[in-house]
């Protein structure tokens, strides 16, 4: 359960952001705010600078990729405050294309990570000097962490002993790549109700040892 | 001489253009596949732009294929040099979300062998870090001494280096017989060798003239560029998820933060040599307090049963069979679990759609922040002191790159 004081803090940031502020919530009692793209940089410059919540450490931005929402994409800033001993998280939903401003201004390590975004889910910061693809090889097409990015890649290099160089070629599967469903009828820790289920009482705390100790 | 130096015309020799140089990615002195491209003002650095991710493996996207068992092993090929410590942050993501809480002796066991891998990367990171500024002899000692940490991983999970031992739900098997006695006396026997390593390195004129006042970050520029971890503490601030979030049994241990207080290479080099010595105290307070009992949660959902039990009882092995096939569901949700891993702050934010593989695993590497700082630690300095920076960073491309 969430703290008062973290709970205090939430109903403070999200009052002093009301312009930009979409709600907040607790997650698994973290503290989640989700700001409008448009605010990030005022909601990032706030965490840091007031003294209520002094996050002055950007510990993460990551990027999440939901196919079938309208707005594609989250970015998630992580924040933690030094001083207070707190966590704030941020998200912020994306469409395809939008740009969100860059926290390159207010924290320094933003650069890396968002480099890292834009080239993992092709997130474009506005206000980055310095967005260049960041862990895939030079001169890679396409943003790999996608949904719709294929695990296998669409291109793969060998050295070629008459060219005397790496060349790049299609991806050749010697056996399709396979993806296997698991998923039975079996009551697993969701709360699944199948045909028959309701003749047998679920255990409550799952099921233990058969034999007696 | 003087005249000597006046009668040179020395005019059109030191006329210096502005080079660039590029260092790696196969260096000895680039810890792994660094590429660093090195814009040079004669011998002072102006800009550095490290290249990365010659080492990338997708290890993020690879663990939104898998199950959540057979994620674990790929946090053992992260930061190679400490295994457990990335497993460890792994399970804790996942156990929170699962509601679940390992038992007791587990958690004992879990900081007993995170504190060993943070020896072992101390150990590593110091020796190499001497190596690069041209000592040889602690790398040699060093690794002998890491080389036992190592026998101790290899008893408990039968690997020196993919452990794969810390599952959600406890660690895969309990510690053999005579395992605590041998840790015990690795740790009577380390001090000895942290003083001969002191001894060599501490107040040695070279390596002091290679590492005091290069690369030094106030705190307010350790906490703008992300830093946690030793480097964090090496700029004065006493900061420590060890104390300020005890997960698992560490508010039972006594044991103190050791702060460094110029913030350069030395401070990082003198707090994690003390860091050693703090985790001895607590390898030794966790062989001595550590509890006998199960080493995971008695929930056959999420792990197996005993191998015994699997040859009479038919449940037993319709649940090993659907643990190392379907893997268990994890209730949709999301949440970061860091841990202190020797390198700083290793998280894990994990995104969970309730079925049974992660939707989003996020791995939040230290060396990846610490790294993208090299740029406004060198500047200004000597080549060579590019090289002290890179080892005080204590980067290693396996979490980097990821």
């Amino acid at each position: 359960m969430p703290g008062d004081a973290i709970k205090d803090l939430a109903e403070f940031i999200h009052e002093k952001l009301e312009d930009v502020s979409l709600g907040f919530e607790f997650i698994k009692s973290e503290l989640v705010i989700r700001i409008k793209p448009e605010g990030v940089r005022k909601a990032l410059q706030f965490l840091r600078d007031n003294r209520e919540c002094n996050c002055h450490v950007l510990i993460d931005i990551c990027g999440v990729d939901y196919p079938d929402r309208e707005k594609r994409f989250e970015v998630v800033y992580q924040l933690l405050s030094l001083h207070q001993n707190h966590r704030v998280r941020v998200k912020v939903a994306v469409a395809e294309g939008e740009m969100v401003p860059s926290a390159v201004e207010i924290f320094s390590a933003a650069g890396w990570f968002e480099r890292e975004v834009w080239d993992m889910y092709g997130v474009l910061f506005e206000g980055n000097p310095d967005l260049r693809r960041i862990l895939t090889d030079y001169g890679f097409e396409g943003h790999p962490q996608r949904k719709d990015f294929p695990l296998t890649g669409y291109v793969e290099l060998r050295y070629d002993e008459e060219l005397k160089r790496v060349v790049y070629e299609p991806v050749k599967l010697a056996q399709d790549f396979r993806s296997f469903d698991y998923l039975s009828p079996w009551e697993g820790m969701t709360d699944m109700q199948l045909p028959g289920d309701e003749k047998g009482v679920k255990p409550k705390h799952g099921w233990k040892s058969t034999k007696a100790g | 001489m003087s005249n000597a130096a006046e009668n040179l015309d020395i005019g059109e020799e030191t006329q210096i253009r502005p080079f660039t140089m590029n260092f790696g990615p196969q260096h000895p002195a680039a810890h792994g596949v660094l590429r660093l491209v090195l814009e040079m003002e004669g011998e002072i650095v102006e800009r550095a732009d490290p290249h990365i991710g010659l080492l990338h493996r997708g290890t993020e996207k690879l663990i939104e294929y898998k199950t959540y068992t057979q994620a674990v092993p790929y946090f053992d090929r992260l930061d190679y040099v400490a295994p457990m410590n990335q497993e460890h942050a792994f399970a804790l993501a996942t156990e929170k979300l699962l509601g679940i809480t390992p038992p007791k002796r587990a958690q004992y066991i879990r900081v007993l062998f995170c504190e060993i891998g943070r020896v072992l990367n101390h150990i590593l990171n110091i020796t190499t870090f001497a190596l690069d500024v041209g000592a040889i002899t602690p790398a040699l000692w060093g690794f002998e001494e890491r080389e036992k940490g190592m026998e101790f991983y290899e008893r408990v999970c039968g690997a020196r280096l993919h452990a794969n031992y810390f599952r959600p739900g406890g660690v895969a098997l309990d510690m053999p017989v005579g395992l605590t006695d041998d840790i015990l006396q690795w740790c009577a026997d380390l001090p000895k060798f942290i003083d001969d390593l002191d001894n060599l390195l501490t107040g040695n004129r070279i390596f002091k003239q290679r590492t005091v006042d290069i690369g030094i970050a106030t705190a307010e520029e350790a906490q703008d560029w992300g830093f946690t971890g030793p480097m964090l503490r090496g700029s004065g601030i006493a900061w420590d998820l060890r104390k300020a979030e005890p997960y698992e049994v560490y508010n039972e241990m006594d044991f103190d933060i050791p702060v460094g207080k110029t913030g350069d290479c030395y401070a990082r080099y003198l707090v994690r040599m003390a860091e050693m010595r703090e985790s001895i105290k607590i390898m030794q307070q966790c062989i001595k307090k550590m509890p006998s009992g199960p080493v995971k949660v008695d929930d056959y959902k999420v792990s197996p049963p005993p191998r015994a039990e699997m040859k009479s009882s038919m449940e037993a092995l319709i649940h090993h069979f659907k643990l190392y096939t379907e893997g268990y569901h994890v209730p949709a949700g999301e949440t970061y679990a860091a841990v202190e891993a020797p390198k700083g702050e290793f998280g894990v934010y994990l995104v969970s759609d309730g079925s049974n593989r992660p939707y989003r695993c996020r791995i939040r590497a230290p060396g990846f922040t610490h790294l993208q700082a090299l740029d406004f630690l060198t500047r200004g300095h000597q080549l060579a002191d590019a090289v002290s920076v890179i080892g005080s960073l204590d980067i290693v491309f396996g979490e980097i790159d990821r």
